[in-house]
């Protein structure tokens, strides 16, 4: 049914637009470095899966993000003395948000939102052409 | 008398079809970033003769108020059996075997095969309506 492809394209939507409200978090945090409790900050990232819908139906029905993984690489450290946060060594926990990775992340993401939009318009439009048939 | 959906004729069923095969092209673009997503489409002749098939292995009609299967009712089981598998131009690191490109450029080249489907289909709707009317 033509109606479930606005459920698809808006499932992609919604997991592309939480994709990109982790990049922007991840690079509002890129220089976050260890609080009072703490661990620095950990990038962010979204886990995709794909939504199955049963044997019978020929399509599958969109995407969906299951999870939230914290990025487990190490947190860098720098050595700053004067800063608060650092250790007895003057060593400070930076977070590892890699913001080149980020940037690309956000253009996959912005483009795969782009796509998932014009589905919707292209499907629009032929619903409409659809509902105007016999007059 | 024979229902609608053989008055449509062929148009009607392949309007089905694109229908569907719009809905698998936008689950594989709302999929373009899930990891191990396999793209899948059909081919539009297999499902076409598949379906020539069906209808032929349909009960036959000895009288003539035996109602004949409609050809459209055929159709969309018969593409879940005709789905397959894309094969990708470049492998990615994840599994995902998505271009959205191809997926793109699929989806339009559908969508119009869809309007003609849909103009044919009018202009059977239309002289039926004419004929109906008398006028």
């Amino acid at each position: 049914m033509m109606s479930t492809i606005f459920d698809i394209a808006g499932s992609g939507m919604a997991a592309q637009s939480l994709r990109l409200n982790l990049v922007a978090s991840n690079l509002a945090n890129a220089d976050s470095t260890s609080g009072p409790d703490g661990d620095a900050y950990r990038a962010q990232n979204p886990v995709f899966s794909t939504v199955l819908q049963g044997a019978q139906s020929a399509a599958g029905s969109g995407v969906r993000v299951t999870d939230v993984v914290e990025d487990p690489s190490p947190l860098p450290m720098r050595y700053d003395p004067n800063h608060p946060h650092a250790n007895e060594q003057g060593y400070v926990e930076m977070s590892n948000v890699n913001t080149m990775a980020e940037m690309a992340n956000m253009m996959s993401a912005s483009r795969s939102y782009q796509s998932n939009i014009e589905i919707m318009n292209t499907t629009k439009q032929l619903m409409l052409r659809t509902l105007q048939m016999g007059r | 008398m024979s229902n609608v959906d053989t008055l449509l004729g062929l148009p009607a069923a392949a309007l089905a079809v694109h229908d569907q095969r719009n809905t698998l092209l936008a689950n594989n673009l709302a999929n373009a970033d899930t990891p191990g997503f396999k793209a899948r489409d059909i081919d539009f002749r297999s499902v076409l003769s598949a379906a020539k098939e069906g209808s032929s292995e349909s009960l036959t009609a000895t009288r003539d108020r035996h109602v004949s299967r409609a050809l459209s009712s055929v159709f969309p089981n018969s593409v879940v059996n005709e789905l397959q598998y894309r094969v990708p131009m470049q492998n990615s690191l994840d599994g995902n075997t998505v271009e959205s490109d191809i997926e793109q450029a699929a989806y339009a080249e559908n969508s119009v095969r869809y309007q003609a489907a849909l103009r044919f289909v009018d202009g059977r709707a239309k002289s039926l309506l004419s004929a109906i009317r008398g006028e």
